[in-house]
């Protein structure tokens, strides 16, 4: 009998649940109130239906999109609450003092903070924001396997759930992000934390491996006729770049995490102290895939400056050519520069030095980057549109990342700044000022494609300028910091000199909370005045690429007939050659159908992850098997596509021509 | 609006910039010469972004408008081959510096205009990084301290470093840049002290819940004051034996300064190749 409870509870027990944590117990209340909020909202609003038909079940790249971005902006939410306690801890933890957060909890909060910034937040919005835009830019309907879409946007929210509930049920990881053993084996952390934190990035693994090869095969095998690689838009060229660095690098996530977890649950010692293990290994496995993370980031970020910079100077890209070589070959060096996040573990000069200098040759690609970008503004005429103004934000901040970045590639540099508060300015120096500030600039340049309607610019500027100056006053005097010599992840200081300059980064994450407050306002003001912000024409911004062709949201079946494409900037290209939309002579569209497999399959994938974690083993092996039975019945599914006749196409185009009509 | 920062900067001890070991000093010098070689580019970007968004802003219809000007052979050479020129200097300057400061080379030098005579042997010091405190081994003494190392001005350092449980960082910000200690596995470090004086010295690496108290002193003494610290250690009367040694590995946080006046011989590589201790002799 009590062989049985063991397989069914494992070690979860009451012990697990944080009720004597206030700070978890309120935020657990606050969540609860506000999910039963939530739900009766939809109840109440009969949303049950519409929220399973058309969003959960739904395969169309759009709305998965969407989907990728409310989730990658609800994980801000999380990740920025962390960064606030870590702020608060380090400005009240001096001499005496030991701040309100004991390491057993500070040593979760910093593990979190970098996990879901970077799995939960930057993931979800690069994957969203390609989601959405690419089948638009290269003209077609959907990606190339739409079910497999839905599938990996559920692994991923699946595994940010996981993440989220270690908040209320055990802990998370006290490890740091990347959770380097020993101390993340089982001889140190023999508590569910890095389970946890495995199983949740395996889970989310899965979804962001499955949706770089869906993202790959629909660039290349489905770009409208005429579009030649050089022809494609920089953002689809840098989203394809992503992709094929998300499936050559995944995998080695997948592997080493695997590894790991045999270590922890099967006795293995592959990155043990003893029994011939090697810690060493791990870390050089993991920033194989760590260092070509940090450019699946950034390389769709480029992507978007690029759109968004040609479109509101009123011009071409200056240097296409250069602009598309530069990424590819980011995306190769991007594999030779990992073993500079460890210059310090006592590798030969000649390595450390061959490393610093490949990691230095990334820069000669991102400068041209940069000059590209500066002479497309150069006789240009410069609409300062939101997308812009984070744009310029961009270039300005981003120059001083990429520059202490390379500072940090010298090695004898590196010995003095490694693990410093140097270090952890220069990467959000970087992820915040490049990839952050690029996904907003994203999200208001794409906003009224998706939605039919501009995002509000007033809060919209309020939003970039709290931002812009937050970041300034939180990072900069980190930098000071790490050449006082202030090493990161500390939860106390003795040193009463250090204290003013967290003072200030706290006063700078304070004016980002501002920042993030004013975007949600925006959000909602927007909404509130959606019918004065409308975009009727479907082309707000007087795009120069093929989204700009079609309606404000596009339709389901996103263009009614497929664009033929004679420039890299086609939809520039076809309105100066007097473009004409048909209007009728439509034929049936083919199209794929809505399932539900992809959810129940995921959420089944993490009741047995959850399973793993607490070592419930006979929980895990009915998921398990169940997950199976669900995958097999999914291949019988014969109802996955459809056509959406040809009257229905004259209605939805002819609607279009009527409101294009009614607002000359 | 500079004053502010200015006066902040100028109160503040930037100890990475103004160390007091030769080859903190050397790492500071390279931190400062390779930013103001990449402020050779940086500076002109930012000028220039400032100037382009300005000029070429949408309500100055004055400013030239090319709206299909998208490519300049010359400029484009240009483009690619600023930063590649930048980078070939700091290329050079990387692979130069990687070799002359690897933390495993032996010192020529004990500053930067006095080389080390002949007469000055190196001082042998390993450490340990325990669960959460540092154990420094002096087995040309043979004596060992916790939380504290001490070491003569101008006489160059050999640290051999090694962990027992969890990866740490070695590293005393005033002396030289650090190195990882990690368990099963040394690391050297070569560094001299060349003022007298106090240093902090912490883990730079993450290592658990005792990791922010991991902290210890590091004394730059004169000969004289290292022989008296010697003596002191010496007259502690207690041994680090096998035992003691357990004990002392144990995890606990925020101890004490604490010196053995003996060591078993042995107990560093014991601890190093991870085999107890005690190993089997």
């Amino acid at each position: 009998m009590s062989e049985l409870t063991n397989n069914l509870t494992g070690r979860l027990t009451w012990d697990a649940i944080p009720f004597n944590e206030p700070i978890l117990l309120w935020t657990f209340v606050a969540v609860a109130l506000g999910g039963a909020a939530i739900l009766a909202a939809i109840t109440y609003f009969r949303g049950w239906g519409v929220l399973w038909r058309d969003w959960i079940t739904s395969i169309d790249h759009k709305k998965i999109g969407i989907m990728y971005i409310i989730l990658g902006l609800v994980m801000l939410l999380r990740g920025f609450s962390d960064a606030l306690m870590m702020r608060a801890q380090q400005v009240l933890s001096f001499g005496d003092s030991v701040g309100f957060l004991p390491s057993h909890h500070y040593d979760q909060v910093f593990t979190a903070h970098g996990v879901i910034m970077i799995f939960f937040v930057a993931m979800p919005l690069v994957t969203g924001l390609m989601n959405f835009v690419v089948p638009l830019q290269i003209g077609a309907r959907d990606v190339a396997f739409p079910f497999l879409n839905n599938f990996s946007f559920w692994m991923t929210a699946f595994g940010a759930g996981l993440v989220m509930m270690s908040l209320f049920v055990g802990e998370f990881a006290r490890t740091g992000w990347l959770a380097y053993p020993p101390l993340s084996g089982i001889a140190y952390s023999p508590d569910v934390g890095v389970d946890y934190y495995i199983w949740s990035l395996q889970i989310a693994g899965v979804g962001t491996l499955l949706s770089g090869i869906n993202l790959i095969a629909t660039i290349v095998k489905m770009r409208a006729p005429g579009m030649s690689l050089m022809k494609m838009p920089i953002f689809t060229w840098t989203a394809l770049c992503t992709n094929v660095l998300i499936v050559a690098a995944f995998p080695v996530l997948t592997a080493v995490l695997a590894l790991l977890s045999l270590d922890r649950y099967a006795g293995t010692a592959f990155f043990t102290n003893d029994l011939g293990g090697n810690a060493m290994m791990y870390v050089n496995l993991i920033w194989i895939w760590g260092h070509p993370e940090v450019y699946i980031l950034i390389l769709p970020a480029f992507g978007v400056f690029s759109e968004v910079v040609s479109t509101f100077c009123g011009k071409r890209l200056f240097g296409y050519a250069s602009m598309v070589y530069a990424t590819v070959v980011i995306t190769i060096l991007s594999y030779l520069v990992w073993l500079h996040h460890f210059f310090t573990m006592g590798s030969g000069s000649s390595v450390n030095a061959f490393f610093g200098i490949t990691t230095m040759i990334i820069s000669i690609p991102t400068g041209a980057k940069i000059f590209n970008w500066l002479f497309t503004m150069y006789r240009g005429r410069i609409r300062f549109e939101i997308p812009m103004l984070w744009t310029v934000g961009f270039m300005i901040t981003f120059v001083i990342g990429g520059m202490t970045g390379v500072l940090l590639a010298v090695p004898p540099a590196d010995f003095a700044l490694h693990n410093s508060l140097f270090l952890v300015a220069h990467f959000h120096n970087v992820i915040i000022g490049g990839v952050l500030f690029g996904m907003l600039a994203g999200i208001n340049y794409w906003f009224p494609k998706a939605f039919g309607y501009k995002l509000d610019p007033f809060w919209g500027k309020c939003s970039f300028w709290l931002w812009l100056s937050g970041f300034w006053f939180a990072f900069m005097p980190l930098y000071v910091l790490g050449l006082m010599g202030v090493t990161r992840r500390l939860s106390h200081f003795d040193d009463p000199a250090l204290r003013i300059w967290f003072e200030i980064a706290a006063f700078g994450a304070g004016l980002i909370f501002l920042g993030i407050l004013a975007m949600l306002v925006q959000l909602v003001v927007s909404y509130r005045k959606r019918e004065s912000l409308r975009d009727t024409t479907g082309d707000p911004w007087d795009g120069r690429t093929l989204e700009w062709s079609t309606s404000s949201p596009p339709p389901a079946y996103n263009f009614a007939f497929t664009p033929i494409v004679h420039d890299n900037d086609t939809w520039a290209d076809m309105k100066k050659n007097g473009y004409v939309r048909p209007e009728r002579g439509f034929i049936p569209i083919h199209m794929p159908k809505n399932t539900g497999a992809g959810f129940v399959i995921a959420a089944l994938s993490a009741v047995g992850g959850f399973a793993l974690i607490w070592h419930m083993w006979l929980i895990a092996c009915v998921a398990f098997a169940t997950m199976l039975i669900a995958v097999i019945v999914h291949t019988f599914n014969y109802k996955r596509d459809f056509h959406i006749p040809a009257d229905e196409v004259l209605r939805v185009e002819g609607i279009r021509t009527r409101m294009m009509a009614s607002h000359v | 609006m500079c004053v502010l920062p200015a006066f902040l900067l100028a109160g503040c001890n930037m100890v990475l910039l103004h160390p007091s070991g030769a080859v903190a000093a050397q790492q500071g010098h390279l931190i400062v010469a390779s930013t103001v070689l990449m402020l050779l580019i940086v500076v002109p970007v930012i000028a220039l972004t400032g100037i382009f968004a300005w000029r070429y802003r949408h309500s100055n219809s004055e400013a030239t408008y090319a709206p299909d000007w998208d490519h300049s052979t010359q400029l484009e050479l240009v483009i690619w081959a600023a930063p590649l020129l930048i980078i070939i200097a700091l290329g050079a300057l990387t692979w130069i510096s990687s070799h002359t400061l690897d933390p495993y080379r032996p010192l020529r030098h004990v500053d930067a205009s006095r080389s080390i005579p002949a007469a000055v042997k190196p001082l042998t010091i390993e450490v340990v990084a325990l669960d959460w405190k540092w154990l420094f081994i002096y087995p040309e003494q043979g004596i060992a301290v916790v939380n504290e190392v001490a070491a003569p001005v101008d006489v160059p350092i050999n640290f051999k470093i090694t962990a027992s449980s969890v990866m740490n960082s070695f590293f005393v910000p005033a002396l030289a840049g650090q190195i990882y200690a990690m368990p099963g596995m040394q690391t050297q470090l070569n560094a001299v002290i060349n003022r007298p004086g106090d240093y902090e010295g912490f883990s730079a690496n993450y290592s658990g819940a005792g990791f922010s108290g991991m902290h210890f002193k590091f004394r730059g003494l004169s000969a004289a004051g290292f022989d008296e610290w010697v003596k002191s250690t010496r007259s502690a009367g207690r041994k680090l034996d096998n035992d003691n040694y357990l004990q002392l590995a144990k995890p606990s946080e925020r101890d004490p300064i604490r010196r053995y006046s003996q060591v078993a011989s042995g107990l560093y590589d014991a601890i190093l190749s991870q085999c107890g201790p005690p190993c089997p002799n």
